[in-house]
């Protein structure tokens, strides 16, 4: 019957882990013999013409030219019996072991993976003889890998009674030998063991030194990452992967997003204690926040002032027609003063690029709302809020702060904000000194509004009063320009009016 | 591209044109050879060939780690192994195929060390054939201390064909620029050590030539320490035999050491890692390539008369089944057992090394079984259909 037997890309070198395929000098139907040329490589040590181990017929190519190939990925399918008659059905389970091959080309449907291979290319046991550890040093399947292998549980072991037996080597050496797997092995499993997939959860992340290097680099948890490689190892590609997801600047997503991080807790034993993972919007602030206060130096100024025109000011357009389904809010206000405080001194607006040695001047201002949400803090901004009206903006906040309530808040919301606002006045608390945003150069803080006693005209009189809280990047930021600003928000609060001055 | 430096004589008997020379000091040694004798040669050279390319070939099918090809350097080989007698012992480096198919090493036990399954592959002992070496250079102490306790054995100048033993170490011509090689020529000098140092110059040191090796023929190279030197044409089968005979027969008979420098070219890669074409021009291989070792013989053999069609075609079978044996020996050389590793530490019984391999022992069957062959027992313990009925 026809037998397939696969060609697994060498290490042609000492140590060599990939090599890009140049050009086949064969083709699919194509007769080879064995040490036939059949394909030319290119190692990072030298161009290297492959000869063919076995005699037949080329039923497939696995690897285009310009490719670059794994050590140990088959390349080539060479039917070593093409005159043998059809075999009758493959049995069932080998059929998903050809996933790897493709489809069979040319030939009787379904018998890619009839036949048993000398090399072990089809069995897709974890132990196989080289794919499975991915640590290529010299050659590949020279001798097969051994699995890797458990300690036996204390109480079973035989260890005791073999150590007081002092001529037991030769009797215990023969069970233990690591199993050599010999390449020529006839009887491969005929059902693969369906074992779990050895390695994946709950072990310790295999991977090549200069992955383990990149990981360290970029500060990457090897163990936290998920692998793609063969074998279960971990890939540049996932490192890289992984470090992107949890770039704070980038804001992306975590799985779980959507569920409350508090229900994942485990209570202590006694009661006492509950621990939980870190993880989706607490472990992206965490991260964010920590970013931020560590590589911007931060200064916050303060200022308290009386916002009863402001106060005023929203009751009229409360009762206004044209507001009549948006709500208005000192929020509203406070965010129209800061889009005309930034219009008044736009290098306010602006991030600091520490890779490039470059401060980065933004001609528009998207204005990140902190939200509370159940699942924890949110940052959303409004894109292009210096070209919103009052009303737009009215809507846009509303939009923002409604899709972040219902937890609907995407990544693209919460990326490239210039500027961001934090209502804590909203707890009922006076003011803060908030963390900024990463890579936004200022944040405001809008404190409680409440009725005080205030010198209004030479007259103590009951006034609505807020402390606004203006912290800033001091790499970019001076202290006047950010007091400046300050002032400038806190003048349209305190008088709307000069909004027409300054708009 | 490098050529004979023209201040040393280079021993020839054959050309490349496949013409026999007459040499008044060297064409005696070979008077004796009679054409089978030569085709013998042929033989051995052209096994030797056929051997090296099937084990580049599974090289590049993975089958070995790597592998040092003999290619162009198999005339010096055979002639220099052909002289040596059943009881001189030899020390090769790690590209001496040829000396070792003429003492007798089954070719394919090569390719163990290559493979990875052994650090040997042969009896050095019985074979008289040390273990490969890979360090270059080291070995040539080795193999001058070998030399210096078979003088003090009395194996020397006895005058006993029989008893009287040389020794030889093989290197090549980068090993030359080895502090150890110096040291053992200093050695063998001082002691007068039955040794023969039989340089291959094969011109290249992996990408270093020769010239960047050394400001004297490398022949010369022994004067200084009182070894006398000769370069003979490692090319030609003939003038290998003879200058080897020399060398030996001065070293049996309590002469002293002799530093061969066997000239001659790798045609192939210095490994499989190795890409030659990067340091090295099509034109120089072309040159070399006129000097075929195998082609000048068989074109003596020819002119002869001696190489008759049923020879070449049953060679040629013998080749091609060579290469067979090769592939299907490698490809079912299993892994060793890991407590081998404990068998040739010490020559006697030595109880620390006894205590190590108990408790290696009882530390692999600490492990739980593999999952293949935990696999292998879930198959054995399914029940059959007749019960599965029940």
């Amino acid at each position: 019957m026809p037998t397939f037997e696969q060609f697994r890309l060498p290490d042609a070198g000492e140590g060599l882990t990939e090599a890009e395929i140049v050009a086949w000098h064969v083709a699919v139907g194509d007769a080879v013999t064995v040490n036939q040329t059949i394909v030319e490589i290119e190692t990072a040590k030298s161009l290297v013409e492959l000869p063919s181990p076995f005699t037949g017929v080329v039923t497939e190519l696995l690897a285009q030219p310009g490719t670059t190939v794994e050590v140990g990925t088959p390349i080539i399918v060479i039917d070593v019996d093409p005159t043998g008659t059809p075999a009758p059905a493959p049995a069932a389970p080998a059929a998903t072991a050809a996933a790897g091959s493709g489809t069979p080309t040319g030939t009787t449907t379904g018998t890619t993976t009839t036949g048993t291979t000398t090399t072990g290319t089809t069995s897709p046991a974890p132990a196989g003889d080289g794919d499975a550890g991915g640590a290529v040093l010299v050659g590949y399947g020279v001798g097969g890998h051994a699995a890797r292998r458990t300690r036996r549980s204390a109480g079973a072991a035989p260890a005791s009674s073999s150590a007081e037996a002092p001529a037991a080597g030769p009797a215990a050496a023969p069970a233990s030998a690591p199993a050599p797997a010999p390449v020529a092995a006839p009887q491969a499993p005929a059902t693969p063991p369906s074992a779990p997939d050895a390695g994946r959860p709950a072990r310790h992340a295999l991977a090549k030194p200069p992955v383990r290097k990149l990981a360290r680099d970029l500060g990457v948890d090897l163990d936290s990452v998920s692998a793609t490689g063969p074998g279960g190892i971990v890939t540049r590609e996932d490192v890289l992967a992984h470090g992107a997801e949890t770039e704070p600047r980038t804001l992306a997503t975590y799985p779980g997003d959507d569920s409350p991080w508090l229900a994942s807790g485990a209570v202590s034993p006694d009661g006492r204690e509950t621990r939980v993972p870190v993880k989706s919007v607490r472990k992206r602030t965490a991260e964010a926040m920590v970013a931020s206060a560590f590589t911007a130096p931060h200064v916050t100024v303060f200022h308290t002032v009386d916002v009863t025109k402001t106060m005023h000011l929203v009751t009229r357009l409360r009762e206004d027609r044209e507001f009549a389904d948006v709500r208005v809010t000192p929020l509203l206000i406070a965010a129209k003063a800061l889009m005309l405080a930034v219009r008044r001194h736009p290098e306010i607006n602006a991030s600091w690029d520490d890779a490039a040695q470059e401060i980065v001047y933004k001609h528009y201002v998207n204005l990140g709302i902190a939200a509370a949400t159940p699942r924890g803090l949110v940052v959303p901004n409004i894109k292009d809020a210096h070209r919103l009206g009052l009303k737009e903006l009215a809507e846009s906040i509303a939009e923002l702060t409604g899709t972040a309530r219902a937890g609907r808040t995407t990544p693209a919301d919460m990326s490239g904000g210039t500027i961001t606002i934090t209502n804590v006045g909203v707890f009922g608390i006076d003011t803060g000194t908030p963390i900024l945003n990463p890579g936004e150069a200022a944040i405001l803080a809008l404190g409680a509004i409440r009725e005080q006693p205030w010198v209004h005209k030479g007259k103590i009189k009951k006034r609505w009063v807020t402390q606004l809280a203006l912290s800033f990047d001091h790499r970019l930021v001076d202290g006047g320009l950010g007091s400046r600003v300050l002032a400038d928000v806190a003048a349209v609060l305190a008088n709307p009016a000069q909004g027409l001055v300054w708009g | 591209m490098s050529t004979p430096a023209p201040d040393v004589d280079l021993v020839q008997l054959l050309t490349p044109a496949g013409e026999l020379r007459e040499h008044p000091e060297y064409s005696p040694r070979i008077a004796h050879l009679d054409a089978g004798d030569l085709r013998g040669m042929y033989r051995d050279m052209v096994l030797v060939r056929a051997f090296d390319n099937e084990a580049t070939s599974l090289q590049r099918q993975g089958e070995l780690g790597l592998w040092a090809q003999s290619l162009g350097q198999e005339a010096a080989q055979i002639g220099s192994g052909r002289a040596l007698a059943p009881q001189d012992y030899v020390f090769p480096s790690y590209r001496e195929h040829g000396v070792a198919h003429t003492r007798g090493v089954d070719l394919p036990d090569i390719l163990k060390l290559f493979r990875g399954v052994d650090h040997g592959g042969w009896d050095s002992d019985a074979l008289r054939f040390h273990l490969y070496t890979l360090v270059i250079g080291s070995h040539t102490l080795h193999a001058t201390g070998y030399a210096m306790g078979v003088q003090r054995d009395g194996l020397v100048g006895t005058g006993d064909p029989a008893r009287d033993t040389a020794v030889v170490t093989y290197f090549g011509d980068g090993a030359t620029s080895q502090g150890d090689v110096s040291e053992a020529l200093v050695f063998a000098a001082v002691a007068n050590a039955p040794l023969v140092l039989f340089c291959q110059n094969n011109q290249w040191a992996i990408s270093e030539p020769t010239s960047r090796q050394s400001r004297v023929p490398l022949a010369r190279r022994g004067d200084g320490f009182g070894v006398p030197g000769v370069r003979v044409d490692g090319n030609d089968v003939l003038a290998s035999y003879a200058v080897m005979s020399e060398a030996l027969e001065r070293a049996r008979s309590g002469g002293g050491p002799t530093l061969v420098e066997a000239f001659t070219y790798r045609m192939g890669a210095h490994t499989t890692s190795d890409d030659p074409t990067r340091y090295r021009t099509s034109a120089e291989d072309e040159y070399w390539r006129q000097r075929d070792p195998i082609d000048r013989l068989r074109a003596y053999l020819t002119s002869i008369g001696e190489l008759g069609d049923d020879f070449v075609a049953a060679l040629d079978a013998e080749s091609a089944e060579l290469g067979r044996r090769v592939r299907t020996t490698v490809r079912a050389m299993g892994a060793p057992s890991a407590t081998t590793m404990f068998d040739h530490v010490y020559a006697t019984p030595h109880a620390t090394l006894d205590a190590e391999r108990a408790w290696f022992a009882e530390y692999e069957a600490s492990f739980e079984p593999t999952e293949q062959a935990q696999a292998l027992d879930r198959a054995d313990e399914r029940p059959t259909v007749g019960e599965v009925a029940l």
